[in-house]
C-alpha cells in the first residue's frame, strides 16, 4: 500500500482546523469545527490548532478562534493569500501541514473548503472522509467519520487507519457552537512562512458578486418548502416572518432556481436545529430529513397520506399546503400572537 | 467572444450508480443490498455530458466518455454515445475495485494522461452513491490541471486557451477564468440533458465504440489503485438513529387544522399574545 507523506509515528498529537474567513469574521462552520475539535482533543489529551491563511487583519480572527477553544493558531501570511484561490491556498496549507504534521485535519464542507480539501488530500496522499454528519474519536487517536449513505437511513463509519493527516470535511450546522470559553491559558500564535509564486496562481477572478449568504442553521423556526408547494415561497415567507423564523427548501426548488441555495436543507444543504420545523410539500427523502433530525418539533403538511415525511414528524396534516399555510397565517394573525426572540 | 481556432478534446467522467431509492440495507448483515436495485447513469453526470455536447456543437472537436467500474457499466455508457459523444473508455479490472477517492482519482487521472492532449475534463457535481464531490479537485491535483467546481455556465475560448465558469456563491455568484487544460464540475440540474438519438443507436452499440482498459493496459502503480491504494476504510454501516417523533395526525378543515397547529406552536414557542 502506498503511504502518505508522513505516517502515524511522525504525526503530532494535534487536531488542526482550517479557519475559513468571510470578510472580517470566521465562517461559522470553522467555529463549529473548533467547538467539536475541542471536545475530541480533550478526549485524548491533544492540542487543538487553527490554520489561518491570509494577508493583513488576521488578529480579530485569531481572537474568535481562541474563544471557541483553539490552543494554537498557525498563521501563514502572504499577499497571494489575500483572496481564496485553490492553487495558493492548497500550496500554503500543504506547506504548513508538512511543517506541523497534525494527526487530524478538519475543514468545512463549503465550496472553497471542498476544493481545498480535495486537492490537499491528493497532495498529501492521504484519506479524506467528506461531508461527515458526525465525528468520533477512537482509541489511539483514530478519527471515525460518519457519513450518510443511500436513502433508507444508512450511516457508513469511515476511518483512515494508517495515513496522516486523517482528513474530514463537515457540513455547516452539523455541530452546535459552544459558548465562548475564557479560561484557557495556552494561546499561542505561530507564524509559519510559506513560499508562493505568482506564476502558480492561474485562476483569475473575472467577476465576484458576494451577497450576505442567508444562514438558516441558527433560526429558531424553519419553514421548509418542497416541490409540492409549487414555488409559493412567498406564502412560506409570511409564515416564517410571523414566527420569527427563516424559510428553507428541499433540493428540487433550489435546483430549479426558485430559492437561494443557502436555504437548502439536507445532506448536500445545511443541517439546522430549530425549535420547530414546518415542512410543506416535501416527501421526506432521507437526504432531506437528515437536515431536520435535530429539530425539537417537526410539523409536516403533505397531500399524500403515505408520504414518508409523516414518519419523521411530530404533527402531520394530510392536505394541501397551499390552503393550510394561509389558514395558519390567518389563525396566528387573528390571535395576534407574536414571538419573542429566543 | 473569440471562436475556436482548433477543436477541443473534451473528456467527461461518468459513473453508473444503483438507483438510490432501490437500494436496501439488509437488517441482519447491515450491508447494502444493491442486487435488487436497477442502475442508471449518475444523474449529475448527464448534465456534464450535455455541457460537453454543447461545446462540441459550437466548436467541433470530440467528446470522450471516461468511466471506472465493472463491465456491466458498458451498455449504460453507450447511451452517452447515442447522445452524441464519440468514444467510451471503460477502466475495468478487479484490481480497481474498492477504490476510495484517492485511488479513483489516481486511476482516472492516469487514463486522462493516456488520452492527452485533453482540453477540458468535465465531471458531475457528485455521485449519488459516493456523494462527496471530491473526485473533481482530486483529479485536477493528480493532473496538475486548473479547476473550477460547481459551474452552472461555462465559456471556452480556444484561441486564448481559457475557460470561464460561473458558479453560485453565498447569495451571489463569481466568474472564474483558468487556462486550459482544466477540470470542471458541473452544477446538477443546470441544463436539460438531451435525449439520446435512436438513429445513433446502431452506431453507438457497435463494439469498436468502447475501449476497455484493464490495469495492465494502463500505466498504473499497483500500490495506488483499488483497495490497496485506498487509505480510507469502511468500519461499518449503521442504521441512522431516527429520533423518536410523536407522529400525531391532525385532521379537519384547513381552518380547523390551522387552529390546532397554532395551538401546538404556542406550546413549543415562547409566544406572546
Ligand atoms: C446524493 C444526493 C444528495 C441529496 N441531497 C439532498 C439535500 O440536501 N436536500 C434535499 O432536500 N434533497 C436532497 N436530495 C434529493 C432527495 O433525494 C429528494 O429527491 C428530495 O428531497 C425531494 O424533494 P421534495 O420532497 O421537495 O420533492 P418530491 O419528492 O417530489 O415530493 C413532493 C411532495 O409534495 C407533496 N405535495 C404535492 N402537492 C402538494 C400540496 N399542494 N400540498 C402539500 N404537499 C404536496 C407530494 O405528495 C410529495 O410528497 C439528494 C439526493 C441525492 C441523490
Ligand atoms: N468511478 C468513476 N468513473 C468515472 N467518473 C467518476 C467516478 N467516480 C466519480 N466520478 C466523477 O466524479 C464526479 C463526482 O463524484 P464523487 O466525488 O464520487 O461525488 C461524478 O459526478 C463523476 O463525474
Amino acid at each position: 500500500m502506498a503511504t502518505s507523506l508522513y505516517g502515524a509515528s511522525e504525526a503530532q498529537d494535534v487536531i488542526c482546523v482550517f479557519l475559513e474567513r468571510e470578510g472580517d469574521t470566521l465562517q461559522r462552520v470553522s467555529l463549529e469545527l473548533l467547538s467539536k475539535g475541542r471536545e475530541l482533543a480533550d478526549e485524548v489529551g491533544w492540542k487543538l490548532a487553527g490554520l489561518l491563511l491570509g494577508y493583513y487583519r488576521m488578529l480579530p480572527l485569531m481572537g474568535q478562534a481562541f474563544e471557541v477553544g483553539a490552543d494554537e493558531i498557525w498563521v501563514a501570511e502572504h499577499p497571494l493569500l489575500k483572496t481564496f484561490t485553490v492553487e495558493a491556498y492548497t500550496s500554503a496549507a500543504f506547506q504548513v501541514i508538512m511543517n506541523r504534521k497534525p494527526s487530524i485535519f478538519l475543514c468545512g464542507a463549503t465550496p472553497n473548503g471542498r476544493d481545498l480539501a480535495g486537492r490537499l488530500a491528493v497532495k498529501l496522499r492521504t484519506g479524506l472522509t467528506a461531508d461527515c454528519t458526525d465525528l468520533r474519536m477512537r482509541e489511539g487517536g483514530i478519527l471515525v467519520g460518519e457519513v450518510t449513505g443511500f436513502g433508507g437511513g444508512v450511516l457508513a463509519l469511515i476511518k483512515t487507519p494508517q495515513h496522516r493527516p486523517q482528513m474530514a470535511t463537515v457540513r455547516p450546522g452539523v455541530f452546535p457552537l459552544k459558548p465562548p470559553r475564557t479560561e484557557r491559558v495556552s494561546r499561542a500564535v505561530e507564524i509559519i512562512s510559506v513560499t508562493l509564486d505568482e506564476a502558480q496562481v492561474r485562476t483569475r477572478v473575472v467577476e465576484q458578486v458576494v451577497g450576505r449568504g442567508a444562514d438558516i442553521t441558527q433560526s429558531p423556526v424553519v419553514v421548509v418548502g418542497g416541490r409540492g408547494i409549487q414555488g409559493r415561497f412567498d406564502l412560506l415567507r409570511q409564515l416564517a416572518e410571523l414566527l420569527g423564523g427563516e424559510v428553507g427548501a428541499t433540493r428540487p426548488p433550489v435546483d430549479s432556481g426558485q430559492i437561494e441555495r443557502e436555504r437548502q436543507v439536507g445532506q448536500t444543504g445545511v443541517v439546522c436545529r430549530p425549535k420547530v420545523a414546518i415542512v410543506c410539500g416535501a416527501s421526506g427523502a432521507f437526504q432531506f430529513t437528515v437536515g431536520i433530525q435535530h429539530a425539537d418539533t417537526v410539523i409536516a403538511i403533505n397531500t399524500d397520506p403515505e408520504a414518508p415525511i409523516f414518519e419523521t414528524a411530530d404533527y402531520g396534516v394530510v392536505g394541501d399546503a397551499l390552503q393550510i399555510v394561509p389558514a395558519l397565517i390567518e389563525a396566528l394573525r387573528n390571535s395576534r400572537v407574536a414571538v419573542t426572540s429566543g | 467572444m473569440t471562436y475556436a481556432t482548433n477543436e477541443p478534446h473534451l473528456v467527461v467522467c461518468v459513473k453508473v450508480v444503483p438507483k438510490p431509492e432501490e437500494v436496501r440495507v439488509d437488517p441482519q448483515s447491515r450491508r447494502l443490498d444493491r442486487a435488487g436495485a436497477r442502475s442508471e447513469i449518475n444523474p449529475p453526470d448527464l448534465n456534464a455530458v450535455e455541457f460537453a455536447l454543447q461545446i462540441k456543437d459550437r466548436f467541433g472537436g470530440k467528446v470522450s466518455i471516461l468511466s471506472m467500474g465493472p463491465p456491466f457499466f458498458e451498455p449504460y455508457l453507450r447511451i452517452c454515445l447515442a447522445m452524441g459523444a464519440d468514444h467510451v473508455y471503460l477502466l475495468s479490472d478487479r484490481l480497481f475495485g474498492g477504490a476510495d477517492t484517492l485511488a479513483t482519482t489516481y486511476t482516472l487521472a492516469q487514463a486522462v494522461r493516456r488520452l492527452e492532449p485533453v482540453d477540458l475534463v468535465l465531471c458531475g457535481e457528485e455521485s449519488s452513491d459516493g456523494a462527496t464531490g471530491q473526485v473533481p479537485p482530486g483529479l485536477a491535483e493528480w493532473l496538475g490541471y486548473q479547476q473550477i467546481t460547481l459551474v452552472n455556465d461555462i465559456e471556452m475560448d480556444m484561441s486564448r486557451r481559457t475557460v470561464r465558469g460561473r458558479r453560485e456563491r453565498q447569495g451571489g455568484y463569481e466568474i472564474l477564468e483558468v487556462p486550459l487544460p482544466a477540470v470542471i464540475s458541473v452544477k446538477t440540474g443546470c441544463n436539460e440533458p438531451r435525449f439520446w438519438d435512436y438513429r445513433l443507436k446502431p452506431w453507438a452499440f457497435a463494439p469498436e465504440r468502447v475501449t476497455v482498459w484493464s490495469a495492465s493496459d494502463m500505466d498504473v502503480d499497483p500500490e495506488f489503485i483499488g483497495l490497496a491504494g485506498s487509505p480510507t476504510q469502511v468500519v461499518g454501516l449503521e442504521q441512522a438513529p431516527s429520533r423518536e417523533r410523536k407522529r400525531i395526525m391532525l385532521s379537519g378543515s384547513p381552518q380547523e387544522v390551522a387552529q390546532q397547529l397554532a395551538a401546538r406552536l404556542r406550546e413549543v414557542l415562547p409566544l406572546v399574545p
